[in-house]
């Protein structure tokens, strides 16, 4: 075990030496996060539509028909959950199951036939505004749809008000989305490019017969060689989060600790695959191509550059599958809504269960002859 | 035979896809011998080598390295063998001192830092310790690497093409060391194709085309191949060596200002060098045939798959 140890330490000092002489790599290791968290800066629109609605009606009734209904016609709000009090409201928002909670007040149509016009409350969960401001702007026609036909005098003047309140993100910055976001992005790249090409690396240089000579396990030279990189990705993590409290004023909600923890789960997972990856290529730039071929459907389905509901069933079934879809609803969970271990588990348990399953092909494919 | 094995295989075959690399090959090799392991280029040395200590897995044969099955225990076999690969295969990019530093802790070697600081003294890199090992030229890097393979005392050496590029000084010291570990109760199996090499080793083996063609001592092998040769020296030495170069089951090799003629069948060579003999230029004289004509022999009558 001791010894085992010793060898785990071997080659953890040799990639740290071999890194600290690669100048080109090390920079790049920093330079990426400040890059790219220049350039995603902006953001990226679109248009989803059906998000997810929970109604907490506390006036039953004609009128509550037909505003769910002008809701549904609306094209943006789909109602999947109808609920009794606030918090199991604030739970489902919290969790990211709905996307808007519906409230309407006791005694809305009282009010509304009195000409009292009554508030309509919409709850928005504004962490991703991209997603959800063109659902928020089609509110503005609610009233005129959801009354023309039973109340049509009703409709001259505005006959209720709609109140939306966006929730964790009040001014829909797109930055606030985008920047945690980044995080991901970039660990997901870096972790699986440089893992991926620090085991091809001594395969192409022939490094790889000597290693293999010596007396020095597979699951040894693996973990050796992944631990200077979750130290790596660390470093990413503090670069990106001091630069988004800097340039753009992300909040910060959470506890960061529970995201370091998390962030384990999410950098195993990549390295992971990254060891896989080079257990298949052949040489270098086979590992730099596969691990695009990974990121791409990373970075475009897991909700970083398109509004995770905004895809069809199919996307979002392989996003489901992808660690940067439950990392992004992890640290957007943490850091924008303050969420704890109990919100943000549902998105946990999926990055360790891809994770055991990336380390087990990575160790059973690794090469332990030249054959 | 008393003395045990240290190498003992039999029938080891290695294939890469249709082609058979290493045909059928048995070693015995016993314990304190140095063996010379020769034959011409893409003959399977280094993949016979490989098999040896669990680099590739053999795709028929067995057999056992110092008591251990060459398939089955090839982790344990790892910690007794020293093998030093063809190509150099320690870390460019990692200075000589922090080569050994890491292979010292892959071996879970006691007192590191004085076992790498005497192997840096032994072998004459002490003064470059601080140089990457991608700056050595060829033939320091050819030390590094048998410094690094010897540093945990192995019982066994697997040297493939050890002293390529080395110059004849440090040939020499090497050639002293092998002997030094060999009295010491190491077992070598040494590549090269310097047939002086050849004659410093207790035994060779010469392969050829993948298949082992003959094992003994240097006066053995060359008794084995039971030659007839000639030996032609004068100016005129290139004309017959073009004239006898395509008669069958002739070798003929220079060397220097000679010719060396050679067949298994003495008559069929007199008749051969008949018309020659007469050659003002030539003088001619029978001689006992060297290590190199008897290769020569070897390889131009092995099937050629
Ligand atoms: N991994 C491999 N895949 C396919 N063919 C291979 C492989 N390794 C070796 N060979 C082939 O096997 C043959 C024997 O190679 P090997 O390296 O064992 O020869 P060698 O005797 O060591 O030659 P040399 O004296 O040049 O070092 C060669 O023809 C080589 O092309
Ligand atoms: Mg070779």
């Amino acid at each position: 075990m001791l010894a085992a140890l010793g060898r785990v330490i071997a080659v953890t000092l040799k990639e740290l030496i071999q890194l600290r002489r690669d100048r080109l790599t090390f920079g790049m290791i920093l330079g990426i996060p400040v890059m790219q968290l220049v350039i995603f800066g902006y953001a990226i629109n679109a248009d989803p539509k059906r998000l997810p609605t929970a109604l907490l009606s506390r006036d039953p009734g004609q009128i509550e028909r037909n505003i769910v209904g002008a809701l549904e016609r609306s094209g943006y709000f789909r109602i999947v959950a109808e609920v009794s009090g606030q918090r199991e409201a604030e739970r489902l928002v919290a969790t990211g199951e709905v996307a808007f909670v519906v409230t309407i007040p006791d005694g809305f149509t009282r009010d509304l036939l009195k000409g009292e016009r009554p508030r309509l409350l919409i709850e928005a969960d504004a962490t991703d505004p991209a997603a959800t401001s063109n659902a928020v702007a089609a509110l503005a026609q609610l009233p005129r749809s959801a009354l023309l036909h039973d109340l049509p005098d009703l409709v001259q003047a505005p006959p209720f008000e709609v109140l939306v309140h966006r929730r964790y993100n009040p001014e829909g910055l797109t930055a606030y989305n985008i920047v945690p976001g980044l995080l991901g992005v970039i660990l997901t790249m870096t972790m699986i490019l440089m893992t991926s090409l620090a085991v091809t690396r001594e395969t192409e240089r022939g490094t790889m017969e000597n290693l293999l000579a010596m007396p020095v396990k597979p699951a040894e030279v693996m973990l050796g060689k992944v631990l200077p990189y979750v130290a790596i990705g660390y470093v990413q993590v503090a670069v990106v989060l001091v630069a988004a409290r800097l340039l753009f004023q992300v909040p910060m909600l959470g506890s960061l600790g529970l995201l370091t923890l998390a962030l384990l789960a999410f950098l195993l997972a990549n390295l992971a695959v990254g060891l896989t990856f080079s257990t298949v290529a052949r040489n270098q730039l086979q590992a730099m191509q596969m691990t695009f071929f990974f990121f791409l459907p990373s970075m475009l389905l897991s909700g970083f550059m398109f509004p995770f509901r905004g895809m069809p069933d199919w996307a979002q079934a392989i996003g489901e599958v992808l660690p940067l879809t439950h990392f992004l609803r992890i640290v957007r969970g943490i850091l924008l809504k303050g969420n704890g271990l109990p919100e943000i588990w549902p998105e946990v348990w999926p990055l360790l269960a891809f994770a055991g399953v990336a380390w087990t092909v990575a160790i059973l494919r690794y090469r332990r002859t030249l054959d | 035979m008393t003395a045990p094995l240290a190498i003992d295989v039999e029938g080891l075959t290695k294939r890469f896809g249709p082609r058979t690399v290493v045909d059928g090959i048995a070693l015995k090799v016993p314990a304190r011998e140095v063996w010379g392991f020769l034959g011409p280029n893409g003959s399977g040395k280094t993949t016979t080598i490989r098999m040896l200590c669990g680099l590739l897995r053999p795709d028929a044969g067995r057999g056992t390295c110092l008591g251990l099955d060459i398939v089955n225990e090839a982790e344990a076999i790892k910690l007794q063998v020293g093998y030093m690969t063809q190509r150099f295969s320690f870390y460019e990019d990692l200075t000589v001192e922090e080569n050994l530093s890491f292979v010292a802790r892959l071996y879970g070697l006691p007192k590191r830092r004085r076992t790498v600081e005497e192997t840096l003294e032994r072998v004459g890199l002490a003064g470059r310790r601080a140089q990457l090992a991608g700056s050595l030229s060829g033939g320091w890097k050819q030390r590094l690497a048998l410094a690094a393979c010897m540093m945990h005392t192995p019982k066994l050496l697997l040297l493939d093409e050890p002293t390529a590029g080395v110059d004849p000084q440090a040939r020499r010291e090497f050639w002293e060391q092998i002997h030094a570990l060999a009295r010491d109760g190491v077992t070598v199996l040494v590549s090269t194709h310097y047939m002086d090499e050849a004659e410093r080793c207790d035994r060779i083996a010469y392969i050829a085309y993948g298949k082992l063609l003959a094992t003994g001592t240097v006066a053995e092998v060359i008794a084995g191949a039971r030659l007839s040769t000639w030996v032609a020296t004068g100016p005129g030495r290139d004309d017959v060596a073009r004239t006898l170069a395509g008669v069958p089951g002739i070798g003929t090799a220079v060397f220097g200002p000679s010719l060396h003629v050679s067949s298994p069948d003495a008559e069929a060579l007199r008749r051969a060098i008949q018309p020659v003999l007469g050659n003002p230029r030539l003088a001619w004289r029978e001689a006992a045939p060297s290590l190199e004509d008897v290769f020569i022999h070897l390889i131009s009558g092995a099937p050629r798959p």
